[in-house]
């Protein structure tokens, strides 16, 4: 009986901490644009689905030329 | 009841706790002194700003709307304006704000002892940076994310505007200028950081290429590959070294390097994008992150003992590493840590247009500026750490201390702070480094004072290793800044040249980049190499009018504020940026009659140009020195100038808002506030949302 509580509880900790990896990894990926092309994807098929989506290569060239037109680094 | 109490207890701890670090940090009169205080101290005060100031500002004077639709939902384009989540918003605005300037600055005014430059990292950012980054970054939000410059001349006038674009201008210049200067001087005579610093290039080239073509957009897959490369490429250096042959082909004096530097930053500002800069910057910031977070984490385990004095004699203005006294150049010196008239340029540019609730302002501006001023403080105590003779040994130039190893250490012995020539040429080859003595700039005595940090942590026999690897660290962000603020000044540039030619305004025409680019880099290739032939070192010169520009922007961004507070009635509270503005109006009007008045050659522009004319006339001056004393005392009387005109643009804006504020409390029409009207949010208002 208390072996099967301490593995349920060693199970739910263990899906807890999975959990916060994931959204931690998401985090950076997101924090980075990693996933620009994907959130880029997704923001199409929502506001503009009619129209066809760059490809990646497309997206990524039109994403860092505008990036840097403005202050984007400071002292 | 009980969870409030526990509130209540919690914060009281915590002042009590701040209250008695800072106290024993400014009333500590002993041998030493533990770094651990100073890193309590910190974050209790930006805690305590952040709990009650922030809030307090947030709630009476800016009032807040978390019912309010942000820019980024109302005119979401999936682009620039886009609805972020809040951390991700924090760490791009961080990522944008956080420069070497608080590395340099702390690192300089350590001269006066840690005690002064401690308190003002701390005061200034609670009260004064913080505030700024966070009402700027509010004002704008409610006015679709517009820039510094459109909101002087929405809301002060068409003079306000003109004058912020063209101290933007001015600054950048500057800044590329000394941080020029700063890696010359890292690289100068050591084969080790030149290969070292070069290699960044190639590797940016490298991982540029990899995100574009062989797996286009994978940033973090692109990063990995640069760290390791960058990480592997110190330890290439060391190689180089060792070399007889090769390690004389990157072994050079400070003249070729400075036209090396110039040379590439045109090449920087002209290639594409995404060959060089985006890379960089990417690699730039994981750097800059992990490099800090290992620093805090080292700190906080190692606990190192402050060396250097609260208070050494140079407050009165002698120091070797910048004249001037304590006030105001400890304010115009630290600059960036405390306040930083640059982040309003951020601030107003795309943090607003990203945030996806008002309720997040508090925490990316006033936390923003708070974790930079904390990057601030570590390098303060880097510096700290240091025996202060080997300290000034290593940034005091040859032009004041002597520029025989003998020579130096007999006048900073002489100072009270004990060095010797075994000492500094043990710590040299501990670095491996031809040479520790005068390697002004901060970039080499912060390398150090981490270095011997890290290697207390992580084993003495890497000394060497940490050193070139913190100089490493400091060259790719500085060479970031470099090459990002050529091309932001060719962009102004071509702004301001389309107004007087269309073609030339055209940011796709090449001739017109070629030409603006090559106008942007000879500005601060001009003060670079002066700054490089100058005995004195050229950072007492660039430094300070640096500090004074970015200092003046600050005061530009808080007449904005303090205007938009007086015109939407908030005359009560206006004090809160009123008080920063009126101080840095002191500082900056105080420091630029310093360096344009002044007797003192050390000091004043003039005097100094004077005296050098005067030993030139009557011939004392060496052959050598003579040959580039007209250049330098061009260069002085053109220093002199430049700050009376920042000193002018500053009381122009001043009289500028002043007089927009008396019309309105007279009554009188001004121009409109242009704040967008209330539309309700229809994101989720959950905490931390992600829309």
């Amino acid at each position: 009986m208390q072996l099967a509580t301490a593995r349920s509880v060693c199970r739910q900790l263990g899906q807890a901490l999975r959990l916060k990896l994931k959204q931690g990894w998401s985090l950076l990926r997101e924090l980075s644009g990693d996933d620009a092309y994907e959130r880029y994807l997704q923001h199409q098929a929502l506001h503009h689905p009619d129209e066809t989506p760059l490809c990646r290569h497309a997206f990524f060239k039109r994403e860092q030329q505008q990036k840097w037109q403005g202050v984007k680094r400071c002292c | 009841m009980q969870q409030r109490i526990g509130h209540i207890l919690l914060w009281l701890g915590i002042s009590v706790l701040g209250a008695s670090a800072v106290g024993g940090i400014a009333l500590h009169r002993g041998e030493s002194i533990n770094a651990l205080w100073f890193i309590v101290a910190a974050v209790c005060v930006y805690a305590i700003g952040y709990r009650f100031y922030s809030a307090w500002v947030a709630a009476r004077i800016l009032m807040l709307d978390d019912t309010r639709a942000t820019p980024a939902e109302r005119l979401n384009d999936g682009r620039d304006y886009l609805p972020t989540n809040r951390w991700v918003v924090f760490g791009h605005h961080f990522a944008a704000i956080a420069g070497p300037g608080p590395l340099i600055g702390p690192t300089l005014a350590a001269q006066f002892g840690y005690l002064p430059g401690t308190l003002w990292i701390l005061a200034g950012s609670v009260l004064g940076g913080c505030v700024q980054d966070m009402c700027v970054l509010f004002f704008s939000t409610r006015r679709n994310g517009r820039s510094l410059g459109q909101m002087a001349r929405d809301e002060l006038g068409p003079i306000g505007g003109a004058a912020a674009l063209f101290a933007t201008l001015l600054i950048m210049i500057i800044l590329i200028a000394v941080l020029g200067l700063v890696v010359v001087n890292a690289m100068k005579h050591s084969p080790w950081a030149t290969s070292t610093v070069i290699a960044t290039i190639p590797i940016a080239i490298i991982v540029g290429i990899y995100m574009r073509y062989i797996r286009p957009g994978r940033v973090l897959e692109g990063s990995l590959l640069g760290v390791i490369l960058l990480l592997l490429s110190v330890g290439g250096g060391g190689w180089v070294d060792q070399q007889p042959v090769l390690r004389e082909l990157f072994n050079h004096p400070g003249l070729p390097l400075a036209f090396g530097v110039i040379g590439y930053g045109f090449l920087a500002a002209v290639l594409p994008v995404w060959l060089l800069l985006a890379p960089r910057d990417y690699l730039s910031t994981f750097m800059k992150l992990g490099t800090v977070l290992l620093l805090a984490a080292a700190i906080i385990v190692l606990q190192p003992e402050i060396k250097m004095p609260a208070l050494t004699q140079f407050t009165d203005g002698s120091g070797p590493i910048f004249a001037g006294s304590i006030f105001p150049f400890v304010f115009i010196t630290i600059a960036c840590g405390a306040i930083s008239g640059f982040h309003a340029l951020i601030a107003s540019g795309t943090t607003p247009k990203l945030l996806s609730n008002e309720r997040d302002i508090p925490m990316i501006g006033y936390g923003g500026m708070a974790l930079e001023s904390f990057v601030a403080v570590m390098a303060l105590i880097a510096a700290t750490v240091l025996e202060p003779g080997i300290y000034f040994a290593i940034n005091s130039p040859a032009g004041i201390v002597g520029a025989l190893p003998s020579e130096a250490v007999a006048t900073i012995t002489s100072w009270g702070f004990p060095v010797t020539v075994e000492q500094m040429d043990a710590l040299a080859k501990a670095m491996g480094e031809a040479t520790l003595f005068a390697r002004t700039g901060g970039a080499p005595s912060l390398a150090v004072g981490m270095a011997s940090i890290f290697a207390s942590a992580f084993g003495e026999h890497l000394l060497a290793i940490w050193y070139h690897f913190a100089i490493m660290f400091e060259a790719v962000f500085i060479l970031t800044t470099l090459d990002a603020g050529t091309r932001v000044g060719r962009f102004m540039l071509q702004d301001m040249l389309g107004n007087l030619w269309p073609k030339l305004g055209r940011t796709s025409w090449y001739p017109s980049v070629i030409f603006s680019s090559a106008l942007v880099v000879a500005g601060w290739g001009y003060f670079l190499y002066i700054g490089v032939i100058d005995p004195n070192g050229g950072v007492n010169i660039l430094w300070p009018l640096f500090g004074i520009a970015n200092q003046m922007l600050a005061a530009i961004a808080l007449c904005v504020c303090t205007g938009i507070l007086i015109k939407s009635g908030k005359l009560k509270y206006v004090w809160v940026t009123a008080l920063p503005l009126l101080w840095l109006t002191i500082l900056t009007s105080t420091a630029v009659y310093e360096k344009v008045a002044s007797d003192n050659p050390r000091l004043g522009f003039f005097a100094a140009a004077d005296d050098l004319s005067q030993k030139l006339a009557s011939g004392v001056l060496p052959p050598e020195k003579a040959a580039v004393a007209p250049q330098l005392i061009f260069n002085q009387q053109l220093d002199a100038w430049l700050a009376m005109l920042f000193a002018a643009l500053l009381w122009i804006i001043i009289l500028d808002m002043l007089r927009m504020a008396s019309r309105h409390l007279r009554g009188l029409p001004v121009a409109e506030s242009k704040e967008t009207p209330y539309q309700q949010t229809r994101l989720e208002t959950q905490q931390g949302a992600t829309a």
